[in-house]
């Protein structure tokens, strides 16, 4: 850019001086870019990744807050590295925070302590990292909350949904292992937990604990072991997932939005080279501005409070990050008393209840773009985002979700609900039950009827225009208020969406009903039972004569 | 038979029972004079504050804790609860109470400095008990180290690593510490007021309590390096923080960085 700016600006005296030194750069950038191309067959590349296009839609940019923020946490972890160190041998604290000094405590604890207190710029990064980290997986939900109620997920985008899915989980355990290392006594109340839930697994809990820890909890092993998961196996994992999926949307062109001159053909936007990747990197340090903001001016994990790990003390309002806060919460949720004592053994399903639970809500969200697809009998690909109401049934049971996830995460803060709203834990409790049960089950049926709702009133707009607030007297004496059509570029959102029809049941080649089909059947007639079919151009033209 | 008789005759018949409670007497009473030496002070509050005090008593307490101190259905005995536990129920404010809960709210005192001092003297005039704590054990210039360790293993379970405050049962809680008296809090360690269990001198030693309160003040006095505290309530507050303000901060940043100009 610069270098053809330049010359326009040169003194004018010297045109041929400036025309050559043009040919000049521009012949060494060809030569250089030939050299490089020549060896690497990089123009392929370049070509494919550059001319990709993004859609302008601020719901577009999420997966980006969640990538960015990733490369905050890689950043900042670095750092963090060359002065932490994961050994759980007992030192004595001697460094500047006052109300510590002579505690005995590990390494680690004691290196965390000193990247807060005695490294310079090491508090800041190390809040950095936290909220970052915190970001990040926030960045994720809200990213997969998208990508599911626009049905982005659908073919051929499916596997792509289940490579995400593990980016959250790896991220989920990437952020457990990173709460774990200072060795407070926070994230030791938090690993007690996790042992005890490993210990709660019928017959193999007990071994797998030891396995993990090296013996009794909590041992001298567990922190130099979360180390090598947090800094090494797992970010190995992650990027690598990370690349796939990133090449993945790559492959599949990015959705869009239905509208005029938008099909499920094209992509409508800006190409990443040069306009989005300007873009991009703005908003790259737009990210990491927040991020920085809040390392500044708040703090996170504040160590110092919580001291050295040692077994006997818990703090009240002992929590995990939000992250894990939904296990935390089914652990609160569970009624006591779910044990009896046979053959002299007591059998306890208090933990492998709840763990059950989790895991089942975990491979739901995972497959689910093969359920609804199997249940659709839809093999089409899809380029075009739906309108949340427009998949009416799939919006609700993304809203039951939510809110059975919700119930499980604020029974979590059930202690810190009770004290800041004057309430009886007991009554948070119960009352977070209930809503775990009744929540999805309400939150459902509404969704449904809220988006059959907001359905028909598109199909009126689109038939009948807007209320324009004007009334009007007719010579007859009859007051009308005029509906004023809107624009097609309006409407075109209104109308374009896929109908689908509940499955039929058709025999098989022997000519039988099996009962799959039947089951499969009756799935579809829930899916698409209750709709409201988009408005035909016929009915258009016919739509303000009637 | 007759000398078996005469034998039995020889005692009366209530002796043992006379003899245990002799014992008692003087084991219970020992305990008393032993155990309570070591916090109850001499009474020095005259004769008049006393006075002062009865009559406060009379007219704001007594329909709960009755005339002589010996409780009602409304509310315990004060009978050896001390000067320390008046001085902290009332100074305060959490007695009188305003109305009957899970557990009696703090609120801006009733009486005066003097007056409670009255109230304190007229209840420990009556029964020993835990006197109101020295000076020296309240200047907040003790073992802060040694402070933070004993309130982690004692207190945080209720009280939060940070003072900060936390759930009990029944909608009872721990409330907060930070802004809490030095005086209120020593006070609270040796009475147990409420559902806090009583610390005694034998558990933690008056200089121990001198070095929880040091740590308390200390981390009162400095604030978080790290910035702002969100209460300190720990991984809620953050994990709320995020999604409020971070997320929504960032969230709104797409939407402007993507808005069609008008």
């Amino acid at each position: 850019m610069s270098t053809v700016t330049t010359p326009d600006t040169a003194p004018a005296p010297a045109p041929t001086q400036s025309s050559s030194q043009r040919s000049s750069t521009s012949r060494f950038t060809e030569a250089a870019a030939n050299y490089i191309d020549e060896r690497t067959s990089i123009s392929g590349v370049v070509k494919e990744f550059g001319r990709k296009i993004f859609p302008d839609h601020w719901s577009f940019m999420l997966g980006e807050v969640a990538l960015y923020s990733f490369v905050v946490i890689l950043l900042t972890g670095t750092f963090l590295t060359f002065f932490f160190q994961a050994s759980m041998a007992e030192v004595v604290y001697n460094g500047s925070y006052v109300p510590l000094k002579g505690v005995e405590m590990s390494t680690a604890m004691s290196s965390t302590l000193n990247i807060s207190f005695d490294v310079r710029g090491g508090l800041l990064i190390r809040q950095i990292h936290h909220w970052a980290a915190l970001t990040f997986i926030a960045a994720i939900g809200i990213h997969m909350l998208r990508i599911y109620f626009t049905g982005a997920f659908r073919k051929p985008r499916e596997l792509n949904w289940v490579i995400g899915f593990i980016l959250f989980i790896l991220a989920l355990a990437e952020g457990f292992t990173g709460y774990s290392l200072p060795d407070d006594l926070l994230s030791g109340n938090g690993l007690r937990i996790i042992d005890g839930l490993i210990k709660g697994l019928p017959v193999v809990g007990t071994w797998i604990s030891f396995l993990l820890f090296g013996g009794e909890f909590p041992g001298t092993d567990i922190v130099g072991r979360l180390y090598s998961l947090h800094i090494l196996l797992l970010p190995a994992i992650l990027a690598v997932m990370l690349a796939l999926h990133l090449v993945f949307v790559v492959v599949h062109k990015h959705t869009q939005w239905s509208g005029p001159g938008q099909t499920k053909d094209n992509v409508v936007g800006s190409p990443i080279l040069p306009m989005f990747a300007a873009k991009a990197g703005g908003f790259f340090f737009i990210v990491f501005g927040v991020i920085a903001l809040m390392g500044t001016f708040f703090t996170i994990n504040p160590i110092w409070n919580y001291g050295p790990y040692d077994p006997s003390p818990v703090s009240a309002g002992t929590q995990p990050d939000w992250y894990i806060g939904f296990a935390d919460g089914a652990l609160r949720l569970i009624p006591p008393g779910l044990e009896f004592e046979l053959w002299n053994r007591t059998w306890s399903f208090n933990i492998i209840i709840p763990v059950l639970i989790l895991t089942g809500l975990i491979v739901a969200v995972l497959v689910y773009p093969f359920i609804e697809a199997w249940i659709t009998g839809d093999k089409r690909e899809h380029h075009l985002l739906d309108r949340p109401r427009n998949a009416p049934t799939r919006t609700a049971i993304g809203v039951a979700g939510v809110l059975f996830y919700a119930a499980l995460w604020g029974a979590a803060s059930s202690d810190l609900i009770a004290t800041h709203f004057q309430l009886s834990i007991e009554g948070v409790i119960h009352v977070n039950q209930a809503l775990l049960v009744l929540g999805p089950i309400i939150g459902y049926l509404v969704t449904k009827r809220v988006c059959l709702a907001l359905q028909k009133k598109d199909r009126e707009i689109a038939l009948h225009g807007f209320e324009s607030g004007r009334i009007v007297r007719l010579p007859g004496g009859e007051y009308i208020e005029v509906h004023q059509p809107v624009d097609e570029y309006e409407r075109w959102k209104l109308v374009d969406y896929n109908d689908y029809q509940p499955l039929m049941i058709r025999p098989n080649a022997q000519g039988k009903i099996t009962a799959v089909q039947r089951f499969r059947a009756g799935m579809s007639r829930w899916f698409f039972e209750d709709r409201i079919a988009p408005v035909s151009p016929k009915e258009i033209e016919r739509g303000g004569h009637h | 038979m007759a000398r078996k008789g005469s034998a039995a005759n020889r005692r009366h018949p209530l002796a043992t029972v006379a003899l245990i409670a002799i014992g008692l007497m003087f084991t219970g009473g020992g305990y008393a004079l032993f155990s309570s030496t070591a916090t109850a002070e001499t009474n020095t509050a005259s004769q008049t504050t006393i006075d002062e005090g009865k009559k406060l008593f009379a007219a704001n307490c007594a329909s709960c804790h009755g005339l002589d101190l010996q409780g009602t259905g409304a509310g315990p005995s004060l009978l050896g609860v001390g000067a320390a536990s008046v001085d902290f129920q009332v100074g305060t404010g959490r007695m009188p109470m305003a109305m009957q809960g899970p557990q009696a709210m703090q609120k801006t005192p009733q009486f005066t400095a003097d007056d409670t001092k009255a109230l304190a003297a007229y209840v420990a005039s009556l029964s020993p008990g835990p006197a109101v704590p020295d000076d020296s054990l309240l200047d907040g210039k003790g073992d802060a180290s040694n402070g933070a360790e004993l309130f982690r293993i004692n207190c945080a379970m209720c009280h939060n690593v940070a003072g900060a405050g936390g759930a009990l049962t029944e909608g009872k809680f721990a409330p907060a510490l930070t802004g809490v008296a030095a005086v209120h809090i020593y006070e609270a360690m040796v009475t147990g007021p409420q559902n806090m269990p009583v610390f005694n001198d034998k558990n933690l030693s008056p200089e121990d309590k001198r070095d929880v309160i040091t740590y308390l003040k200390y981390i009162e006095k400095n604030p978080s390096p790290g910035g702002y505290e969100l209460g300190s309530l720990g991984p809620v507050a953050e994990g709320l923080f995020v999604w409020i303000f971070g997320l929504g901060a960032i969230v709104a940043l797409t939407v402007w960085l993507t808005a069609k100009s008008n």
